[in-house]
């Protein structure tokens, strides 16, 4: 039985739960995935399941992913991401993954790629106070000293401007609040990483 | 299937629809129960539709409404009526919500309910007020004759 799914961020709203408080939850479209390859300790050496989500049109697929779509017997998808699980026995090529693997209470883990914000100063980046705005400071946004003159050399992992954001980012512990398997809607309380219309890969977290 | 923001209104729609239905069920059980204790039959005709709830009558910053709004004290819940001055509203659909201003005790209270939230009970409109703006946050600086709004007789809601 795999505890993943594939998924498409659709935004943000709120609802009440039965003791009439509300939730802020993260709507998302969680598959059907449907699986396109099953890999086996035989052939590739671990065990998995590969699924694919989301529609496209036949023209955007190149002709080594369109062999492999048609091997399983279904039409092209837009993703594909490994599953690891233990057992694959009860999987067969084109099968459909839906969202009820999860229920309402369950605890998940979200995973996507985070909003770019580019080039980034070190304010916005790891929150740097920043030098003062006016008082002819001369010194606004400036990272200043990169470490001490008898070091002779910047040490590895000092902070400075660089790629924000656009990177993978989990989510753990996020609640189940609604699962719809006929409309494929997952209701999730909280942030989910990425913009509206982003990939993003729901799995159940591990009960310690 | 491409699903978007249609979804997100759809699931808000969906909502305050489960909300008025919570409220008439609990209002139900309610009406039940005490009928039980006062040992008579319990008519259909005190049912409660799921469209006889109140909470939509439209009402406009300025005007006097009465919120009746349910409290949860340990595991208690009784309602609890608050009279006053609607000075705003904001968000829609779903979250839509209003600020309700009194003076109680000569101390100006406040309170933001939600529009769809099954923690309320009923909605009446007191009075129609004429104004001339959205957000009446200046009868925070004002008391007595200042504070006053006209009642707007022909009002169309």
């Amino acid at each position: 039985m795999v505890d993943t799914i594939l998924g498409r961020k659709i935004g943000m709203t709120q609802v009440f739960n039965d003791q009439g408080e509300i939730i802020p939850v993260s709507v998302i479209e969680a598959g059907p995935c449907i699986v396109t390859q099953l890999k086996s300790v035989e052939s590739d050496g671990y065990v998995a399941v590969q699924v694919g989500f989301g529609e496209i049109r036949p023209r955007l697929v190149n002709a080594p992913k369109t062999g492999h779509f048609s091997k399983a017997g279904i039409k092209p998808l837009r993703h594909m991401r490994e599953i690891r699980t233990e057992d694959i026995s009860g999987y067969q090529l084109g099968d459909t993954i839906t969202c009820d693997i999860f229920k309402p209470g369950q605890r998940v883990k979200v995973t996507g790629t985070s909003k770019g914000k580019g080039f980034a100063g070190v304010v916005k980046r790891f929150h740097f106070h920043g030098g003062d705005m006016g008082h002819g400071s001369m010194i606004h946004r400036k990272p200043q000293s990169s470490g001490a003159t008898d070091a002779a050399r910047t040490f590895k992992g000092t902070r400075k401007p660089g790629q924000m954001g656009n990177k993978q980012v989990t989510v753990r512990g996020l609640r189940i609040v609604r699962v719809d398997p006929v409309k494929n809607i997952l209701l999730v309380e909280g942030a989910i990483p990425g913009s509206d219309g982003g990939l993003i890969t729901i799995q159940l977290l591990k009960q310690r | 299937m491409a699903l978007g923001p249609e979804t997100i209104r759809e699931i808000e729609r969906a909502e305050i629809e489960r909300s008025k239905e919570i409220w008439a069920n609990n209002e139900n059980r309610r009406r039940e129960q005490d009928a039980k204790d006062k040992k008579r039959q319990f008519n259909e005709a005190d049912r409660v539709s799921i469209d006889q709830r109140a909470p939509l009558p439209r009402f406009r910053p300025g005007d006097t409404i009465k919120v009746h709004a349910k409290v949860v004290e340990g595991d208690k819940e009784r309602i609890q009526v608050f009279e006053g001055v609607v000075i705003a509203d904001s968000n829609t659909s779903a979250r839509k919500a209003f600020t309700v201003r009194k003076i109680s005790h000569s101390i100006g209270v406040e309170r933001t309910f939600l529009m769809h939230s099954p923690r309320i009970e009923k909605i009446e409109v007191v009075r129609h007020g004429k104004v001339r703006r959205a957000r009446l946050y200046y009868l925070r600086g004002v008391i007595g004759k200042k504070a006053r709004i006209k009642e707007d007789r022909n009002a169309t809601r």
